[in-house]
């Protein structure tokens, strides 16, 4: 949390509103609609929007977008998310630093792509290609597994 | 519904991050559940942080994870588990909860209306309705501006937008779009600057020939 913008007494306030998010919204959590780690990584992120920016998060857990998708389940679900964490954390590990840079700023640090910009001295359009390609790398990685 | 038109990559990093500006946020979430595909690059996306997330010192996530068995507790069991504190209805829903017939337009002139959003957070948010045949207004460049259908369609050099589709162009490209033939075509707009979108409104109401 500390990551995310926090200082260190807001940060431990944050965890532990995290854990206690997930600990009351357990009963919600269906490993077969996605993994444990993404559903963490979304409650944490709603929290630090709500918290730090006081804004409203949008975003929606992903819990949330699979009841509203058609209902369709997926077969060896947890399985295939182990695969396709393991698959996310090589593309990561793969991208060259600057690529991994900006993803590093946007999702640790909660940076948008003009705070991003603004840090690190590059134009906007810059950031974006960087995102851009990086997203695409990691969803190359993951293509057959969609 | 058929969507064409979709959030640049760049946008839907930033959105799945949670570090889009609040009113871009907005607008790409309503889109999202809109949208098929932009909901799967959602969920592949979020799978990125969880993979940084985990990848941090000390992070634990994967013990975590045979926990969440159902009957984790004597209450969730009972069904007594309070709602999840993000949970909330859809945001399109949530912007408007009386409907899209509910809202009270404040007329602009020249086929156009706008109705602003109350916003919490960074940037502007609100709804822009246009005649048949009008020109939908230029925003202007510089800040991101994302522009969603929510109801009849317009089109400009690069394509026809329907309903759920969801302009997130590039700043470089110059368009004109113009709202088809039908119901008056209503889109949920959002900038990331409150200034740009002063400017907007401003720039309605002068007159439109000459600019």
């Amino acid at each position: 949390m500390m990551r995310l913008g926090a200082d260190a007494g807001t940060a431990e306030d944050l965890a532990h509103e995290t854990l206690f998010a997930v600990w009351r919204s357990a009963a919600l959590y269906r490993a077969e609609k996605g993994s444990a780690a993404s559903w963490i990584f979304a409650i944490a992120r709603n929290l630090r929007i709500d918290r730090l920016r006081r804004e409203v998060p949008w975003q929606q857990l992903p819990q949330e977008l699979f009841e509203e998708a058609s209902g369709e389940t997926l077969p060896d679900a947890a399985l295939a998310e182990k695969e396709r964490h393991a698959r996310v954390h090589t593309a990561l590990s793969g991208l060259p630093p600057e690529q991994h840079e900006v993803v590093v700023l946007a999702y640790l640090e909660g940076l948008s792509h003009g705070a991003i910009a603004q840090r690190l001295g590059l134009p906007l359009g810059t950031v974006k290609s960087r995102m851009r390609i990086a997203y695409q790398k990691i969803r190359a990685a993951l293509e057959d597994l969609r | 519904m058929s969507i064409t038109h979709h959030l640049d990559d760049a946008t839907l990093m930033s959105f799945a991050a949670g570090a889009l500006p609040a009113a871009l946020a907005a607008v790409a979430a309503a889109h999202v559940t809109m949208c098929a595909r932009c909901r799967s690059d959602v969920m592949a996306l979020e799978g990125v942080g969880a993979a940084l997330l985990t990848a941090l010192p000390g992070a634990r996530i994967e013990r975590a994870e045979p926990e969440f068995a159902p009957g984790l507790s004597p209450s969730q069991q009972r069904g007594e588990a309070s709602a999840a504190p993000m949970q909330s209805p859809a945001p399109l829903a949530r912007l408007l909860p009386l409907g899209l017939d509910a809202v009270r337009w404040r007329r602009l002139g020249l086929g156009l209306w706008h109705h602003r959003l109350p916003l919490k957070g960074n940037g502007a948010l609100g709804l822009l309705r246009v005649a048949p045949g009008r020109i939908v207004p230029e925003h202007g460049h510089g800040g991101a501006e994302l522009t969603l259908v929510l109801r009849g369609s317009f089109h400009d050099a690069t394509g026809r937008y329907r309903t759920g589709d969801v302009a997130d162009l590039d700043d470089s490209i110059e368009h004109e779009p113009v709202a088809d033939p039908g119901p008056d075509c209503v889109c949920l707009f959002a900038s990331e600057t409150p200034a740009r979108f002063r400017g907007l409104i401003a720039r309605l109401m002068q007159p439109w020939h000459g600019l």
